[in-house]
């Protein structure tokens, strides 16, 4: 029965870079980034609304957030190459790059988690100011987004093993992709805008 | 291949190059780059590592099929740009003329006051 049923989803061979799916994948991945401009402009209107506590100056790490772009950026990079792996048909280059994706993505968010930690700890959680719930629930749902992402991916990875690349697969990965591609550029944002603003400006 | 790696060293390039610019203003004695060449400065860096990103890993505007991409991309931004800058304009504008003297004043000269 497995059989017959893969081969009906293989029967409708899927176009990575024009199908239908990809399309609607952009629309929602769209609308999520409308969602982010929401979250982004009640950043802008309150960020300094600190209620008298410590603003970014005083509570941004340089260097580790440069640090934490950095990672993100490369697991951008590895997950592409991920893809065109995936193109080429070779399953275990795939499933490597992809894992090198999965190690950087949890670095990323590893970091994240510290920093949030360290804020938390020093009294300033996210009910200590307007600046701070702003800033929390901004860098709080990219990271969300990151974790559910990095979910997708280990589900992909098992997929890929049990599956291998048949063109169903390949359709998810390419959304993946997309998805992964789609936070490195929200982050080059928060990178700019929060970050660097927040401590140069 | 190739696409991916240009990509990805421009945007390095670009990152690092925004954090350079932030280092030496926040690091040097008298002011080096005043605030608003800084601001215009990272938030270049920014919007052309986006676009780096858009062409280089998204294949946004590659290809004769992508065109779709493209104008989904741009009708998006600019209900990004018109929600930002339409919450900062407006919110800006509230706080100017929202002072608690002039909201008392505002409420006392309505039908009623308060």
């Amino acid at each position: 029965m497995n059989e017959t049923l893969t081969a009906t989803h293989e029967a409708r061979p899927m176009n990575e870079e024009n199908g239908k799916t990809i399309f609607g994948f952009w629309i929602y991945l769209m609308t999520d980034l409308i969602m982010f401009a929401a979250l982004f402009a009640t950043y802008a209107v309150l960020h300094d609304n600190t209620f008298g506590g410590p603003g970014p100056e005083q509570l941004f790490d340089l260097n580790g957030v440069l640090f934490e772009t950095l990672v993100l950026l490369t697991s951008s990079f590895t997950c592409g190459l991920a893809m065109l792996a995936a193109r080429n048909g070779n399953k275990n280059q795939t499933m490597g790059w992809f894992i090198a994706t999965f190690v950087l993505g949890t670095g990323f968010l590893a970091l994240e988690a510290a920093e949030f930690v360290r804020l938390i700890a020093s009294g300033s959680g996210p009910q200590a100011s307007a600046f701070l719930s702003a800033f929390f629930t901004l860098v709080g749902t990219h990271g969300l987004h990151i974790m559910v992402g990095l979910l997708w991916m280990f589900v992909s990875l098992v997929q890929i093993k049990r599956k291998g690349l048949t063109p169903f697969v390949n359709s998810k990965l390419s959304r993946l992709a997309l998805f992964w591609h789609f936070l490195d550029l929200v982050w080059i944002f928060i990178f700019t805008i929060v970050y660097l603003m927040g401590i140069a400006i | 291949m190739l696409k991916y790696a240009i990509g990805f060293i421009l945007s390095v390039i670009l990152t690092v190059a925004a954090y350079t610019l932030v280092l030496i203003h926040i690091s040097s004695e008298h002011e080096t780059i005043s605030h608003p060449v800084l601001l215009a400065a990272i938030l270049t860096l920014a919007v052309t590592q986006l676009v780096v990103q858009l062409i280089f890993f998204l294949h946004v505007g590659a290809g004769r099929g992508s065109g779709w991409k493209t104008l989904i991309f741009i009708s998006t931004f600019v209900f990004v740009l018109l929600i930002v800058l339409g919450s900062i304009w407006i919110m800006n504008h509230l706080n100017y003329n929202m002072t608690p003297d002039q909201v008392s004043h505002y409420l006392q000269t309505q039908q009623g006051g308060f």
